[in-house]
């Protein structure tokens, strides 16, 4: 078979209205003259958690980046929740901006607010909610990632850990349709990492998102992906459920799963560019 | 000599690029300013007085003791250099003039520059490098309204503010060297320096302070926005809009003395 030819596994979850919740039709993406994403297409469904992996250098932060709408494509449309964020104006970007949440890699929590403050910013700026009211909100929602009690502190008094949470909970209190993680295990300890992830399983379940992250943790992948895109070099490998990554022949997905990195295809006369400068 | 033209040419582009970024910035801040309350965005008050007591209100004590010694090193100049012509009796005009057309203005626009737009250029470049700049755009709010705007507004409203607080110090400064030496009072100094000066050399020192002011936001900002490298690139950012900003006030300065005494 095709090493980049795209496999689809049948979806689990049924379209409320008949739309996926994310359409990605022709995606590619250029840093100056470098191409990063070559013609993606891809489609995320309503309610599903749908996990990016890929080594470095694949392009899933790139990808992640113009989902959110941080970055323009070079080429292609990118639908969210309907709207094709490629040729939306900026009244419409904003309204959409209120129906999904990111939460960053290392938390973006702003370092001049305390947690609770930081929470309480997207109800400020998007709703004319009386004060005491943002602030229940904001607890409840600290209340969800187990930090209740520590909206007062300030970012740089927290752990790793409970910086993503807190991330987490910035991400969650406009009740997003919506949630996208970038790295969400990074650098945190196996067991603080597998509360995160049960945190996004709950998160699915009880608020019924769609919940798009981007990883390159194999362990988590498993636990939490509805299904797996898995990119290599700016394209798409496979999209299926977790047994049928795990069940893969490609090889290029066989090194990924068993972290090595045999099979990677070494072009000498680019290599020698690269060292002499020429590239 | 080919790679130099290159490295050239790729500063000037890099120049022009920063140019146009920085006339965009200036051009969105003013467009929020005007515009952010009809849609849903307004540029929040409270961090523009907030900004304001960083700017002006902390920076009285600085701005106070630079402006006295300014006053008083031109008092003593000017009595000494008017001196060997025996015309001493004119150091009240040149140092009224001086103060308020060039010194004051330009003095407090430097301390800005250092205090305030070094300030302003690590908080931006900590931010991106952070991510917090990418958070405030998905949550959907525009960084410029949210980050720049405020800054610019709380300097233009308090530069001329420092600015005419400097030129009243500097002048009352320089009355404790000039009365004695000159054997005058305090009140005949005070007549002849306000008989000396006109609302037009006011304008002209209130004026450029103005855009001094913008300069240092606009620059501070634009190299804030450009940081990448963590630690040291804020640390490099920081470094380079201070030095740029002042730079950029002596050129504006020149050009507006130049303008300003055409007509």
């Amino acid at each position: 078979m095709d090493m980049l030819s795209l496999q689809t596994a049948p979806t689990r979850k049924s379209r409320a209205n008949g739309q996926p919740a994310i359409r990605i039709e022709g995606l590619s993406a250029h840093y100056g003259e470098r191409q990063v994403l070559h013609e993606i297409d891809l489609e995320i469904e309503p309610g599903e958690i749908m996990v990016i992996m890929g080594g470095s250098g694949s392009g899933k932060s790139t990808l992640l980046r113009q989902l959110v709408g941080l970055d323009l494509p070079s080429a292609g449309r990118i639908e969210l929740l309907g709207l094709d964020i490629t040729q939306a104006r900026a009244a419409e970007m904003a309204k959409l901006r209120r129906r999904i949440g990111v939460a960053f890699q290392g938390g973006a929590l702003f370092s001049s607010m305390t947690v609770l403050e930081n929470l309480m910013l997207p109800l400020r700026e998007h709703t004319k909610l009386a004060l005491p009211t943002m602030e229940i909100m904001a607890r409840m929602k600290l209340e969800v990632v187990g930090l209740a009690g520590f909206g007062d502190l300030m970012p740089s008094e927290l752990s790793g850990g409970m910086l993503k949470r807190a991330a987490v909970a910035r991400a969650i209190v406009m009740d997003p349709e919506m949630l996208f993680f970038d790295e969400p295990s990074a650098g945190l300890d196996p067991v603080v990492s597998s509360e995160l992830d049960d945190l996004i399983l709950l998160l699915r379940d009880a608020m019924n998102m769609t919940i798009v992250v981007v990883t390159h943790e194999l362990e988590s992948t498993f636990k939490i992906a509805d299904r797996i895109t898995v990119l290599d070099d700016g394209r798409i490998l496979l999209v299926d459920d977790v047994e049928g990554v795990r069940g893969s022949d490609n090889a290029r997905i066989r090194n990924l799963l068993s972290r090595r990195s045999e099979g990677a295809e070494i072009d000498a006369e680019a290599y020698l560019r690269r060292l002499t400068g020429d590239a | 000599m080919l790679r130099t033209a290159e490295t050239i040419g790729r500063s000037v582009a890099r120049g022009v690029g920063e140019a146009g970024f920085a006339g965009a910035l200036f051009a969105e801040s003013v467009f929020w300013t005007m515009f952010g309350r009809t849609r849903g965005q307004p540029v929040r008050l409270p961090a523009i007085f907030g900004q304001m007591m960083q700017v002006g209100i902390q920076a009285l004590p600085i701005a106070t003791v630079l402006a006295a010694t300014i006053g008083m090193m031109l008092a003593i100049q000017s009595l000494y250099s008017l001196g060997l012509f025996g015309a001493e009796s004119f150091a009240m005009a040149g140092i009224g003039l001086a103060v308020v057309r060039e010194f004051a203005p330009l003095i407090i626009a430097i301390l800005i520059a250092g205090r305030s737009g070094s300030a302003l250029a690590a908080r931006l470049s900590t931010m991106m490098i952070n991510q917090e700049v990418d958070a405030l755009r998905v949550i959907g709010i525009s960084p410029v309204r949210f980050l720049v705007a405020p800054p610019l507004i709380a300097l233009i409203v308090m530069v001329p503010c420092l600015t005419m607080w400097a030129i009243v110090v500097a002048l009352t400064a320089a009355a404790f060297i000039v009365t004695p030496a000159l054997g005058i009072s305090l009140a005949a100094y005070a007549s002849e320096t306000i008989a000396v000066l006109s609302v037009n050399d006011l304008i002209h020192g209130l004026g450029k302070s103005v855009i001094f002011a913008a300069l240092v936001a606009i620059i501070s900002s634009v190299n804030g926005a450009l940081a990448k490298g963590g630690a040291e690139g804020v640390g490099r950012m920081t470094t380079r809009a201070v030095v740029q900003s002042i730079a950029a006030i002596i050129v504006a300065d020149m050009i507006f003395a130049f303008i300003a005494t055409r007509g």
